[in-house]
């Protein structure tokens, strides 16, 4: 306690606040750019607080107090709050069940008057401390399937809620949490089976269901053929061989048929098809009736917006070749071209302005971020502080990957911010406190913490 | 961490795909973010010999509408000023709307004219910000004279766009049409610019890229200096108001054509501005073919003034001498008794006399010696040394002047009397054309041709080939002009000889048949010409020919002059008005009372022919009665009114109609008789020709 007064400086990362400083510099130019027009009066726009780029500039100045005084609490606080802070964070999302206002078809917001407020983004710091007080817990063992689905319920209640609201993309960030879980013991099988689901979901897209079928017994049976003599002597390989291919069949055939018809609302289904770059088979109009050729063109326009967005991203970062064409003269910036710019799609302006170098640049910054935090969570002597920090690396690194992936087409369209870089006061805020409650941790690892 | 890393790879590789591995992107960036605005520059600037300008750029105004920002404005006082009705109105905003949506400029008006842009000026307040009037620079004419010769401007078709020697023009562009404005298209023209501007989503130009870095910056068009002397022209056209027919006037010296008059012509004003549409369909429908440039475009018999080529070329073959005689009894009797060739006077006429008085059978004896000529084994070659000389003096081929569809004009050749379909090898002789000798029959010239005939005469033996422009301003980058910098003289003829003719022909003024074409104190050399012609077989009132040079001794005029249908004698109508022209244009001025009395005169003289106006009535009650019809059918009108007006009507339409109404009616409304070439015979012929044709047309002159 006495050291700590000497200087609130003591033990900070500075190499993190450099970095956060960076990154929200970059994005304010970005926001800049987005807006800027020739022969703006930049001044006035700036105090008059009528554009995004200046009220992200006071955003980020607020954030910069909030951050001071997060340096200047005492750490043992987050341990302490932790839960609580948690049950505030789920009685806020149940409240925007009753008082909720409805922005971009998601009824996530609570409106304060000078900004609305999205709980669910709050709700991941809450959450993030909830679930490293649960793992920090002395008697606790994460062996035991019991402890692991406690820890499930902690991270994924906020995303069920949120689904509940129809707000998903924020729902999906909650998977960030199984980063630190893993880190804790969560058995590796989980991670692969999760990975090998979503590569046989991407390619059960992409390809006809009978010609995956084939594929499959014919994999099947090379690997029959190849494995015949281990075979002879072990024939539960043979078994092994026949489930998985019992099981990719089954997904593939029934499975993904029945997600797509029964589970996913329409509008979300074609997303994920436009995406990869199909039609959706499985909406319910025959494409084959051709008496309704109104509503055939009329759901070719629907798609054609949806594609939209992505195609004017990958243009607009595409055009940008290696160098870029500049600050303030990319020509799809400028003319508004990519819908959402300022927000999800600020990297497009990266992109279009700086090019690949740029782009690329920014990737490196990111990277070294997420590293930096992972080298932090190593270095924490309590297991509250690392389980922290590897729910904030994860939610960081689910952001900067899912929002860059759509950008140039690698995702679905999902609605998430770029950290530190979208304009929005929230998602400011929440990387804000996220960072620096970290960074307080951090600064006092010496510290025992429970 | 691993996880990470991975993840980022695969985003640096996509960015890398997207960056710098695909350029479709940056394609599309282009197409959809920037726009590449064409700058026109100014078209050149046409001056007449003594530099005033006959063909320049004046500004007239579009009223543009933005429909967006229309609320609150006074759309009464706005229809009042169009004087068009509310339904009009929305209609034209709707289809702003649609065509260029809302927040985009259209064009609301195209084109206003004088008065309700001087309305608009002092108004314009009351109308701002959604409508604002928009420059646009238009071809004028400050004599608005020369027509025929200036030209005009349209809009690209599809078959320049299509054309490669017009690379480079897009659908909307304007290119000359006709007249100097289309044979000096790329002189005129300029150098278009491009400006690149930024384009935002809603296709709204935002701002110039780099500030105009990459533009390309255009350059006008080149200025030229015409040899016409639009006064002349003027006078020309004056003269031959009421009258179908041409003039063309030559300084012989430089080949630089000083007046180049096609009757009827058009205002040419009438081709540019708001009502191009209406007076196009107008020209295009009129019977008497006002587009058409009969200087250059219409071929005719040539008559009388042929027989100064035919003394050239008997005196220089030396078949006969300058006191060689013949007498005249009544006729040519050199083929036999049938169908003899009349002479108008009888007795006894030596060259100069002949050609004085004009007379029929001495001619066709002197060119019967040239054909007969025993100098050369068979008629095959005399008449190919014939045809020599007649190449020589300018006939049977295109002179190359610098205005476009120049007709090339028939002269008689070896190969086309040996066709079998016409009479075959062996089978024909002078007599099978004799009527060439006095200038009828197989022989076909245009009235620039025998204006060029005539400078050739005075020159006495070489012609330049006759041009309008003179010079350009800045170059001449496309070698365009050089060609008529040389004397064309092919044959060596003496100028002996030429006195001779010299002789002759001013004895046609002085006290021969061309007596009406003098002028006090010029010594004019002339000749008439008066032409038998047929129109579908159906013998027409004779055209008038008038050519000449003056003054004798320093040549600095040679004009010709045809009055169509005229029914007279070359020296009628043809000859004053000639006579007017070298007056104007040797003594700047004609101040004399008389003189300008007969100037009103011949001016407010009506000699066109019946049959255009019969045509005319046709015409009007043809689409009087179509498009009423229609109107009722569409249940637009209820009674047929008495006028309907061309208003509405496209140029392409207009072509569509003329087009229909020949198929449908089997009666083409081309019909003055000597511009209707397939009455006429060629020196090559047409296989579908008939033999018969020819002898019909040998008939003609008895």
């Amino acid at each position: 306690m006495y050291q700590k007064k000497a200087s609130i400086s003591k033990g900070i990362d500075w190499v993190m606040i450099a970095l956060y400083a960076l990154i929200g510099v970059i994005g304010l130019l970005c926001i800049f750019s987005v807006e800027y027009r020739a022969n703006d009066n930049v001044v006035q726009n700036l105090l008059g607080f009528k554009k995004n780029y200046s009220k992200q500039l006071f955003y980020f100045g607020a954030c910069c107090l909030l951050a001071i005084f997060i340096l200047l609490t005492d750490s043992k606080l987050f341990t302490a709050t932790a839960n609580l802070s948690y049950l505030v964070g789920i009685v806020l999302i149940l409240a925007t069940f009753v008082v909720g206002k409805e922005i971009k078809g998601s009824k996530s917001w609570i409106p304060l008057g000078f900004m609305n407020l999205q709980p669910v983004e709050l709700c991941k710091i809450f959450t993030a401390l909830a679930v490293a007080k649960y793992l920090s817990m002395p008697e606790m063992d994460f062996r035991r399937p019991q402890s692991q689905l406690i820890a499930a319920a902690i991270a994924f209640a906020p995303a069920v809620l949120s689904v509940l609201q129809g707000e998903t993309g924020l729902a999906l960030v909650y998977f960030a949490f199984l980063i630190p879980m893993y880190r804790e013991g969560l058995p590796p099988g989980y991670l692969v089976g999760g990975i090998a689901i979503s590569i046989l979901l991407v390619i059960s897209l992409l390809f006809h269901t009978k010609t995956l079928l084939i594929a499959f017994t014919a994999l099947a049976v090379v690997l029959i053929y190849y494995f015949r003599r281990r075979i002879k002597r072990n024939s539960r390989l043979l078994l092994m061989i026949a489930c998985c291919w019992a099981f990719c069949s089954g997904f593939v055939g029934v499975g993904v048929p029945f997600m797509f018809k029964h589970v996913f609302k329409k509008y979300q289904a074609d997303r994920i098809f436009s995406m990869v770059g199909v039609d959706n088979p499985f909406t319910n109009e025959t494409t084959a009736d051709l008496n309704n050729s109104e509503e055939a063109k009329s759901k070719q326009r629907k798609n054609e917006q949806q594609n939209y967005n992505v195609k004017q991203s990958k243009i607009a970062i595409g055009s940008g070749g290696f160098f870029g064409k500049g600050f303030l003269k990319g020509t799809q910036t400028q003319g508004d071209f990519v819908p959402e710019q300022h927000t999800d799609f600020i990297f497009t302006s990266v992109g279009e302005n700086f090019g690949f170098w740029g782009s690329a640049l920014l990737m490196f910054l990111y990277l070294g971020l997420l590293l930096r935090i992972i080298k932090i969570a190593e270095r924490q002597r309590s297991t509250f502080s690392r389980v922290y920090a590897y729910s904030v690396a994860g939610i960081v690194f689910f952001h900067v990957a899912v929002n860059i992936c759509v950008t140039i087409g690698l995702a679905p369209v999902i609605g998430i911010t770029l950290p530190l870089m979208s304009y929005g006061g929230s998602s400011l805020l929440t990387f804000t406190v996220l960072l620096f409650i970290l960074i307080k941790l951090d600064a006092d690892r010496q510290m025992v913490l429970r | 961490m691993l996880v990470f890393i991975g993840m980022f790879l695969v985003i640096i590789i996509q960015l890398a795909n997207l960056q710098l591995f695909s350029s479709k992107y940056r394609i599309q960036a282009d197409d959809q973010g920037t726009f590449r605005k064409v700058i026109y520059p100014d078209r050149g600037i046409v001056y007449d010999r003594k530099g005033k300008a006959i063909l320049q750029n004046t500004t007239i105004y579009d009223l543009m509408v933005i429909p967006g920002k229309i609320k609150g404005t006074d759309t009464t006082a706005l229809c009042n000023i169009l004087n068009i009705d509310t339904a009009e109105f929305k209609k034209r905003i709707v289809n702003a709307i649609v065509k260029n949506k809302s927040f985009r400029p259209s064009v609301f008006e195209a084109l206003l004219s004088n008065e309700k842009m001087a309305k608009f000026q002092e108004n314009m307040f009351k109308f701002a910000p959604g409508y604002y009037l928009q420059e646009r620079s238009i071809r004028d004419y400050p004599f608005d004279a020369g027509g025929n010769i200036l030209g005009y401007l349209g809009e690209v078709d599809s078959n320049v766009l299509k054309n490669p020697k017009y690379e480079g023009y897009l659908i909307g562009d304007y290119i000359g049409k006709v007249g100097l404005e289309k044979s000096y298209e790329k002189v005129l023209m300029g150098q278009r610019g491009i400006e690149l501007w930024k384009r935002d989503n809603k296709n709204r130009l935002t701002e110039r890229i780099e500030n105009g870095k990459y533009d390309t910056i255009a350059i006008a068009g080149q200025n030229m200096h015409s040899s016409i002397d639009i006064e002349l022209q003027a006078l020309g056209e004056k003269l031959m108001e009421n009258k179908l027919g041409s003039i063309v006037a030559i300084d012989p010296k430089t080949g630089g054509i000083l007046a180049m008059v096609s009757s009827p012509t058009f205002k040419p004003k009438l081709l540019t501005g708001a009502e191009r549409k209406k007076h196009i369909a107008e020209l295009l429908l009129n019977p008497a073919l006002p587009l058409l440039n009969r200087s250059v475009g219409a071929s005719y018999s040539p008559g009388s003034t042929f027989k100064t080529l035919q003394a050239l070329v008997a005196l220089h073959e030396g078949v006969i001498n300058t006191h060689f005689t013949v007498s005249c009894s009544g006729a040519f009797y050199g083929c036999g008794g049938g169908n003899p060739m009349k002479c108008l006077d009888r007795g006894t006429f030596d060259l100069r006399g002949a050609i004085t008085v004009s007379d029929n059978t001495y001619f066709a004896t002197v060119m019967q010696r040239v054909i007969n000529n025993p100098k050369y084994p068979n008629v095959d070659s005399s008449l190919a040394a014939w045809d020599r000389y007649m190449y020589a003096f300018g006939l049977g081929h295109k002179l190359g002047v610098d205005v476009p569809s120049e007709k090339r004009g028939t002269i008689p050749t070896p190969a086309y009397f040996n066709n079998p379909k016409v009479y075959g090898p062996g089978k024909w002789g002078y007599c099978n054309f004799r009527s060439v000798s006095i200038g009828q029959g197989e022989v076909d010239v245009t009235p620039i041709q025998v204006a060029n005939e005539m400078a050739y005469i005075a020159n006495k033996g070489w012609y330049k080939i006759p041009h309008l422009i003179d010079s350009i301003e800045g170059g001449d980058k496309y070698d365009m002009l050089s060609k008529f910098k040389e004397k064309n003289s092919t044959i060596d003829i003496p100028d002996s000889v030429f006195e001779v003719v010299h002789d002759g022909m001013q004895n046609v003024v002085d006290r021969g048949t061309g007596g009406a074409a003098k002028v006090a104190g010029i010594t004019i050399c002339g000749k008439t010409g008066t032409v038998e012609n047929y129109y579908r077989g159906v013998k027409q009132p004779n055209h008038a020919f008038f050519c000449g040079f003056a003054p004798r001794e320093n040549p600095k005029i040679a004009i010709m002059c045809v009055v169509e249908n005229s029914g007279r004698f070359g020296g009628t109508y043809a000859a004053p008005i000639v006579g007017l022209m070298i007056e104007k244009y040797l003594k700047d001025s004609i101040t004399d009372e008389r003189r300008l009395a007969k100037i009103e005169q011949l001016s407010k003289l009506n000699l066109i022919p019946p049959r255009i106006f019969r045509e005319l009535n046709r015409q009007d009650s043809l689409m009087h009665s179509k498009d009423s019809a229609y109107l009722i059918e569409k249940g637009y009108i209820h009674v047929i009114k008495d006028t309907i007006g061309l208003d509405d009507q496209d140029e392409e339409d207009a072509l569509d109609k003329i087009k229909k109404d020949k198929e449908t009616n089997k009666q083409p409304k081309k019909d003055s008789s000597n511009t209707n070439l397939k009455d006429k015979q060629q020196a090559i012929l047409p296989e579908e020709k008939k033999k018969g044709g020819i002898r019909d047309s040998l008939k003609e002159h008895q």
